[in-house]
């Protein structure tokens, strides 16, 4: 089997998993997990990273490091921001209303 | 396959496992802190493991890179206050979307301007470029509207659509042309930069009050862009967190649109940004009701169930934590408070949620409409704070207003409504609310937050 094929295999059940998931997180969390989603796609750095360190000449040096540096905003930003806003979400006191 | 090459493989494993669970754990709020950090360290993992790329020679422009993007990520993370989230997000689309367009860019350049491309990698390539230029543009415009530097209003023009379409299609006709022959760096170069008129276009023409669906759009664009650099570079956990995020994107998209009462296929081809159509009647005869924070302050103190239903104009107004010390004292007398959130309320998919949450309130009395559209017939008094599209009854009666069919919440059940705002200008979409005309509507004229402390004033010395 080529690869792609797996690949689109790898894309399109990983879409499903992602479909099945997110449509069980309660409308409560929908800001969390558009800064969550967010900061996890900044995993493009497995392709800035190494466009950046490898020897393909200077104009993929160049791209590859501002491409480094913008992924490398959504994974510190991101992963902070979403801690930031989970560590809010609390529970109310047991028993409904309190006195 | 050598040693490092397996150790690599079993980084992104483990980053792809750890994604998945952490998006998992966001389905039960006690536990997505957890959940969250485990896919930082997923993260951590797979970037480290990346690092022992055997095609990596030298680490000085990683390693400035690595620092310039934290710098400026982590106040990015650690300052930006939760009122500004919808913009805050917007902006890191953007972000990820100009990293994954220059992979995309430096791909092409270095395979020889395309010489060395095959046919299906210029089509994952297409695709990257292509989402990820229209999601840098669209983004940097969407954050633009959010952040007030361009007019929040729909801007139009005449012929607009027309010359959307016309640029779409000229990006797509030179996609498919490079698809037939990838050693074109004119067409490659041309697509990209029609891309990045198409996303201007795509989201200039759009209103403030529309932005949440922009935006999970925006967010599922910038995900098959990570995805579609996944095919290019043939590397699978790029693929499963584009899909993720893809995935997460589309199903906020369609959840978005169908709370503002909108095909999927409305959204799907942007054009969601129709001028809004002048109000169907004009209310310029009748009168409403207007109080003083003392007359509020008595409905508000003593009542047994109150809603409080936000809006923007509550965000705008930095009015949360107000709300928070109202509702204590409503309970502090024996009431009960709770918050209706209209999905589309805010500027973002649950912007409501993290404001108020950020006030300190339990989120267990944060209510979905669904939930909590039954509860207001029994209420005593029903608080609205900004909000005006979501409690406009004409949704459900007026077949001429803009917005019917649009879910809302059934605030005029209530006993007796309270409608904090500014003056009596129309909401967003310039539709007039007859709410604000009804018997049992008062009008509590000011700013939010400025009105709120009043009646907080007033119910401590009464």
């Amino acid at each position: 089997m080529h690869l792609q094929v797996i690949e689109l295999y790898v894309f399109v059940l990983a879409g499903f998993v992602g479909l099945f998931t997110i449509t069980r997180v309660p409308a409560l969390l929908h800001t969390p997990l558009m800064s969550a989603t967010n900061a996890i796609s900044a995993i493009s750095l497995v392709g800035s990273l190494v466009m950046a360190g490898a020897d393909h000449g200077a104009v993929p040096t160049i791209l590859g490091t501002i491409a480094v540096a913008s992924a490398t905003v959504n994974a510190v930003g991101g992963f902070i921001i979403t801690d930031r806003m989970l560590k809010m979400f609390r529970r109310g006191p047991p028993g409904g209303a309190p006195r | 396959m050598s040693a490092r090459d397996v150790l690599l493989e079993v980084a992104y494993l483990a980053a792809s496992v750890l994604f998945i669970l952490g998006l998992r754990s966001l389905t039960v709020p006690a536990r997505a802190r957890r959940g969250m950090q485990l896919a930082a360290l997923g993260m951590l993992v797979a970037i480290v493991g990346t690092l022992l790329h055997h095609e990596i020679v030298r680490y000085e422009w990683i390693l400035a890179g690595l620092a310039v993007g934290a710098v400026a990520g982590y106040p990015l993370g650690v300052y930006v206050p939760m009122t500004a989230m919808p913009q805050r997000i917007a902006i890191s689309h953007m972000f990820g979307a100009v990293a994954a367009t220059l992979v995309g860019v430096a791909e092409f350049w270095r395979l020889g301007q395309g010489a060395r491309v095959g046919r299906v990698e210029m089509t994952a390539l297409g695709f990257e470029v292509l989402f990820g230029a229209l999601t840098v543009t669209g983004s940097f415009m969407a954050f633009g509207k959010l952040q007030e530097l361009l007019p929040s209003r729909p801007v139009t023009f005449r012929g607009q659509n027309v010359v959307s379409l016309a640029v779409f299609a000229t990006a797509a006709a030179l996609f498919a042309s490079l698809v037939l022959r990838p050693e074109n760096p004119a067409a490659f170069y041309g697509m990209v930069a029609l891309a990045l008129v198409f996303g201007v276009a795509l989201v200039l023409p759009i209103g403030g009050a529309d932005m949440p669906v922009v935006i999970s759009l925006l967010n599922s664009y910038a995900g098959l862009a990570s995805a579609a650099t996944g095919f290019a570079i043939g590397n699978d956990v790029l693929i499963i967190a584009g899909a993720l995020d893809g995935a997460s994107g589309f199903v906020l998209s369609v959840v978005m649109s169908r709370a503002m009462n909108r095909s999927f296929t409305n959204v799907l081809f942007g054009a969601f940004g129709a001028a809004p159509a002048t109000a169907a009647r004009s209310a310029a005869e009748l009168s409403v009701r207007a109080i003083t924070p003392q007359d509020a302050a008595i409905q508000l103190a003593w009542a047994r169930l109150v809603i409080v239903v936000p809006g923007y104009g509550m965000a705008v107004a930095q009015a949360q934590h107000q709300v928070r010390e109202l509702a204590a004292l409503i309970e502090r007398n024996g009431g009960t408070v709770l918050y209706a959130i209209h999905p589309v309320a805010g500027r973002m998919p649950g912007h409501m949620n993290v404001l108020l949450a950020e006030a300190d309130v339990p989120y267990d009395r944060l209510k979905e409409m669904e939930e909590v559209n039954d509860e207001f017939e029994h209420a005593d008094v029903a608080l609205v704070i900004g909000a005006n599209d979501v409690v406009n009854p004409a949704a459900r009666t007026d077949r001429s207003s803009p917005i019917y069919g649009m879910p809302i919440l059934d605030v005029d059940r209530a006993r007796q409504v309270i409608v904090l705002k500014r003056s009596m200008s129309p909401g967003f979409a310039g539709i007039e609310n007859e709410l604000f005309y009804r018997e049992n509507t008062a009008m509590l004229f000011g700013d939010a937050k400025q009105s709120l402390a009043k009646v907080i004033q007033e119910i401590k010395q009464g």
